[in-house]
């Protein structure tokens, strides 16, 4: 059976054209892009020019403000943990969100331990950071404020360019995880006002263990490995070559087609919204105005969503759940948590994500599918009274 | 990440539904940790003549509360009070670690059913049933750690018993 992805945020298709440079790019055999001889540089000439179609997706000012990591959580983890470490002659203070991925928040209660100190922020009802609460948290011992540019559960798209405005007047280092909107939303580091900016190549379908860490120039912070002078000096490692080539074309392709792609991702997008009534009641969307154009969370009330992925899974659909069942901890998500859901609403969440490679007929096979699994579900639950 | 047996169980669900003027009734959970499970029993000549469930709850939950049913179903009374947790996690051929503690409740839901026929045969029926009210923020209620099934306080972070961490959040 054909599986109808509806859980891009976990994994996106490679794009042909990226498929097929990173298999030239294998079939080229590059030497290490820090090699003095010929075929050394070679490769640096490939490394620099995807170097500069990857700024140009993101609008740096220069090239060599962006560092290539293996993906996300590297980049967030070494603009955390280098921000911090490298500054704590002024401070030993970060400002975070209640809501910002386990990168950021992991990164920083291992830093707690180490004896620095972490002000995590309450989000409004729609999982927004209030930038007057990061004005408020900000003290003389603040270096670094970190707040995601878009939530990866709920699709809130936060005031950057405000909290930027903040941190600039303050003289703190504003870092934001922009892994779910770089390549899906506009990105413009230098609009934005941010100082750091972390991105991954598989949310534009390129490939998974690459990403980029955008550092403006001037900015205070350590390398996570250290090593060789590889990345000006900031991170150490013979480049993923291969993978950097898929990330350019990807990028490429991303900067081209942004319009198109939101365009008809917001298409789909309300297509479900819209269309849901007619196939379940008692549901509760938890993703505003203001957010991805590709994720809709929703709520299932009175069932939980590890049986709705499972069942989903036998009709072919996958998606992704935030119940406690189905995460490791057995917890609630803590980002569902915080926006106010109650736990048994929080258990019964999926999250959707939608792709270029979604079709219209996707969707309806989709609500098809809910509105079946939602009933035998519902049926079995001693919550759901019958009206 | 279930075995063929759980996702049977899980697909075809046996004896799920509600019995009307049912001779006993038992819930535990709470949607806090994640489920509910309610039974039902019918009791003739001190055997379960027909038993149902209703579940709130993941895969696990479901395919335990099925599980469970088949199990007690046609048992004495006295039979169906030795049914242990372990005899439904073993009849389904194993749960995954952390999903034990969704075998914890079928037959602690049993057994609460089980004590409610008793109380109503002895003549003093336990006051009615009260649903828990999902739609409210809940802030109290207990939990068992999934890694050990040590009771925890509602809110902990870390077992202390097993040495797990228990959140994900800040």
């Amino acid at each position: 059976m054909p599986i109808i992805n509806l859980d891009h945020i976990s994994s996106n298709p490679l794009m042909p054209e990226v498929k097929e440079a990173m298999i030239a790019a294998i079939a080229a055999d590059y030497h290490n892009p820090s090699s003095q001889h010929r075929a050394g540089e070679a490769a640096a000439a490939v490394l620099e020019q995807s170097r500069e179609t990857v700024a140009a997706l993101i609008h740096a000012a220069n090239p060599k403000e962006v560092v290539f990591t293996s993906g996300g959580t590297e980049s967030v983890n070494h603009a955390v943990k280098g921000v911090m470490l490298a500054n704590t002659k002024k401070g030993r203070h970060v400002v975070i969100s209640n809501i910002e991925h386990n990168a950021v928040i992991r990164s920083v209660r291992r830093l707690k331990g180490l004896g620095y100190q972490v002000t995590s922020l309450d989000v409004d009802a729609k999982g927004c950071v209030n930038p007057a609460d990061v004005a408020a948290a900000i003290t003389d011992e603040t270096i670094l404020v970190s707040i995601m540019h878009s939530n990866n559960e709920t699709g809130t798209i936060q005031p950057i360019e405000e909290i930027a405005e903040i941190t600039r007047k303050k003289k703190v280092i504003f870092h934001t995880d922009a892994v779910d909107s770089v390549g899906v939303v506009p990105i413009d580091v230098q609009s934005l006002g941010v100082d750091l900016l972390s991105f991954a190549a598989n949310s534009f379908y390129g490939p998974t263990g690459v990403g980029g860490l955008y550092i403006r120039q001037g900015t205070n912070v350590w390398p996570l490995l250290d090593g060789g002078t590889q990345e000006n000096n900031k991170r150490a490692g013979a480049e993923n070559l291969i993978g950097i080539i898929g990330m350019a074309k990807a990028a490429e392709i991303a900067r081209q087609k942004l319009p198109e792609r939101m365009a008809y991702l917001k298409r789909l997008k309300s297509r479900l919204i819209n269309a849901l009534p007619g196939y379940i009641d008692d549901y509760i969307i938890n993703t505003p105005e203001n957010s991805l154009p590709n994720l809709v969370s929703l709520s299932l009330r009175y069932i939980e969503g590890e049986s709705v992925m499972l069942m989903l899974d036998d009709e072919g659909m996958a998606v992704s759940t935030r119940s406690a069942c189905a995460s490791g901890s057995l917890r609630a998500s803590h980002v569902l948590l915080s926006i106010g859901l109650s736990h048994a609403d929080a258990q019964g969440t999926l999250v959707i994500t939608l792709g270029i490679d979604n079709t219209e007929a996707d969707i309806d096979a989709f609500l098809k599918a809910l509105q079946k699994v939602v009933k035998t579900l519902r049926d079995i639950s001693p919550l759901y009274q019958k009206a | 990440m279930y075995n063929k047996v759980v996702m049977d169980h899980f697909r075809n669900p046996r004896n799920v539904g509600v019995i009307e003027n049912a001779d006993g009734v038992g819930e535990v959970g709470n949607p806090i940790c994640g489920d509910m499970m309610t039974i039902y029993l019918k009791v003739k000549d001190e055997r379960i003549e027909d038993i149902k469930f209703q579940t709130f709850g993941c895969g696990s939950a479901i395919a335990v509360s099925s599980m469970l049913t088949e199990i007690a179903r046609g048992k004495s009374i006295s039979e169906a009070k030795k049914i242990t947790n372990q005899d439904v996690a073993n009849a389904l051929e194993g749960l995954p670690k952390n999903k034990l503690h969704c075998s914890n409740l079928g037959a602690d839901a049993l057994h609460l059913a089980i004590e409610d026929y008793e109380s109503k045969k002895a003549g003093k029926p336990r006051s009615p049933l009260k649903r828990k009210e999902t739609h409210e923020h809940q802030t109290e209620g207990k939990c068992h750690c999934p890694y050990c099934d040590v009771e925890l306080e509602e809110g902990a972070q870390f077992c202390e018993a097993c040495q797990r961490s228990l959140v994900e959040e800040h």
